[in-house]
């Protein structure tokens, strides 16, 4: 008889295996990736990447215009969208309880959240781009916004929904009108949360290409207008990874070991930030 | 078991009733609190105490399902009626909750948000005002050399303490008191049960609480409470040793509930 100890056992041994099978699998394509990045990205992470200008096909350069071209798209969008999206956040949690306006609202936001960044980059070239006959930077920071609201309002929400009720029912029992008690109660509660939103949504919009290319385009030479076609790190590495210049392709895998660091930066910093408030509370 | 009883009356309820959209949880509710004294609601799980709390500052309205009918008069005034200011009247009358509930700011301006909702205070004013709290509350000393920390830094039993200080910065009249040792161990329990017998020399209070040791304990005046309807209502020493109604005995002696 096989008793129910040696059973239980082997069940365990089991399941635990192909756990442990399924997370080395996904586990082994992050690791190749990172070490593909690294074992290419490195070698041509020269000083010279964050001094010169992206070159024309031959000569020595660097990505100097697209970094900062990235950095300042990455922060106007980033300052349209999250006002709009925290108070939206803020309008679907505190106020959605009643009427038929907060359930169509998140409805739409949903669908806002999955929308392919094509779709908005093509949205932004119609209703802007076409308009004023140019590329700009200031098109790229607009389709940039579009794609944080959508992230920023679905996270404010869930961040102030987890606050406890009881918290606003203390303040509304001091006699604070509604306005007092999300601005320095609520809000104030949720507020690592809704920061980590926010991170999120700019690791997010960093590496997006698809919106800049109908947008900001690209620029080979150094720009900060922002009315004007904009070098960027994603559009500047789609161009010269498919380029058959070798000192090109290395100054993609250069831009690429960059944005993804960054981004795992930001992600590390957002998760630190919501576990120090997660032992706080 | 009626208005009469009461010598003072700080709040008096007529045919109160209470609804939770169409189900009615308190039904013709008449009983007046006495000023300065302590009064406690006991009752099993569900009966109303804590609804019936909750319509002295209408914290009900905050649900837009929740109503109530019938008249609760504060020093003869209506305060169901639709005129009252909701926030004047809520400054009137303070509520501590059963899980502690301190703000996400620190212990010096949890007490100064009520405060400043309605005076104008200049910093040393503040300060004494917060000093004078926190010693009511009886949490100075071990608070004076924090209060820039976070009030979430606390234990529970300081933490409900620091709420109840925050209630009385505000200098109500009335402070009611939702099952406030609930969540406390025996001797934070005992802390603030002290605490309000040291408070009802400045303010009426009404305690909902499900520990019959603790009304007993604390309160001078009790109603028990039983489905949503008030079945006794007394000097607590008579309701304990010799209620007048057998649903009263049962439950307080432990056959029931």
């Amino acid at each position: 008889m096989l008793n129910l100890y040696t059973r239980r056992r082997v069940i365990n041994a089991l399941g635990l295996s192909v756990s442990v099978l399924a997370m080395l699998f996904g586990l082994f394509w992050l690791c190749w990736i990172l070490f593909t990045l690294l074992d290419q990205g490195l070698p041509a992470l020269a000083p010279a990447v964050f001094t010169q200008m992206t070159p024309p096909p031959g000569s020595a350069g660097g990505l100097l215009n697209a970094i900062a071209g990235s950095l300042m798209m990455t922060l106007v969008g980033t300052l349209i969208g999250t006002p709009i999206g925290i108070l939206a956040g803020t309008y679907l949690a505190e106020f959605g309880q009643r009427g038929w306006m907060a359930p169509i609202t998140r409805f739409i936001n949903d669908v806002l959240l999955s929308a392919p960044s094509i779709v908005i980059g093509l949205f932004v070239y119609e209703i802007y781009v076409i308009r004023v006959k140019h590329f700009s930077g200031w098109a790229g920071a607009l389709a940039l916004s579009i794609l944080v609201i959508p992230i920023v309002i679905r996270t404010t929400e869930n961040m102030l929904r987890l606050v406890p009720s009881t918290l606003r029912e203390a303040a509304a029992a001091l006699g604070a009108p509604q306005w007092k008690v999300i601005n320095f109660v609520t809000l104030r509660a949720a507020r690592a949360g809704i920061i980590t939103g926010v991170l999120l949504a700019v690791a997010r919009i960093s590496g997006e290409t698809a919106p800049l290319l109908f947008t900001a385009l690209n620029n080979q030479f150094w720009s900060s207008n922002m009315d004007k076609p904009l070098a960027n790190l994603p559009v500047v590495i789609f161009q010269f990874a498919m380029s058959p210049y070798e000192d090109w392709q290395n100054l993609a895998w250069a831009g690429a070991l960059l944005i993804t660091f960054s981004v795992l930066t930001l992600n590390i910093v957002a998760r630190v930030l919501f576990r120090q408030s997660a032992t706080t509370h | 078991m009626n208005i009469e009883t009461v010598a003072n009356p700080k709040i008096i309820v007529k045919d109160l009733n209470f609804y939770y959209g169409n189900f009615r949880a308190l039904k013709d509710i008449s009983l007046s609190i006495p000023e300065k004294m302590v009064t406690s609601f006991i009752g099993p799980s569900g009966c109303g105490k804590s609804t019936l709390l909750r319509t002295f500052n209408r914290m009900y309205q905050l649900y837009p399902k929740q109503k109530a009918t019938g008249e609760i008069l504060l020093d003869g005034t209506d305060i169901l009626d639709k005129k009252q200011d909701l926030n004047m009247l809520r400054a009137k009358i303070g509520m501590v909750f059963q899980k502690p509930t301190p703000f996400p700011m620190s212990i010096h301006d949890n007490i100064a948000f009520g405060v400043k909702l309605y005076e104008n205070l200049n910093k040393n004013q503040m300060d004494e005002r917060v000093e004078w709290a926190l010693r009511k509350a009886a949490l100075w000393t071990e608070a004076k050399d924090k209060l820039r920390q976070s009030g979430t830094s606390l234990s529970g039993g300081q933490q409900q303490r620091l709420c109840i200080a925050r209630a009385i910065a505000v200098k109500p009249q009335v402070l009611l008191l939702d099952e406030p040792t609930s969540a406390l161990d025996p001797i934070s329990t005992a802390h603030i049960e002290l605490l309000i017998d040291e408070l009802k020399e400045d303010f009426t209070i009404v305690i909902v609480t499900h520990n019959m040791q603790q009304a007993a304990r604390v309160s001078d005046f009790t109603a028990y409470m039983y489905l949503g309807d008030l079945i006794e209502f007394g000097d607590t020493s008579s309701v304990f040793t010799n209620p007048k109604r057998k649903e009263t005995e049962d439950y307080i002696t432990g056959r029931f509930g």
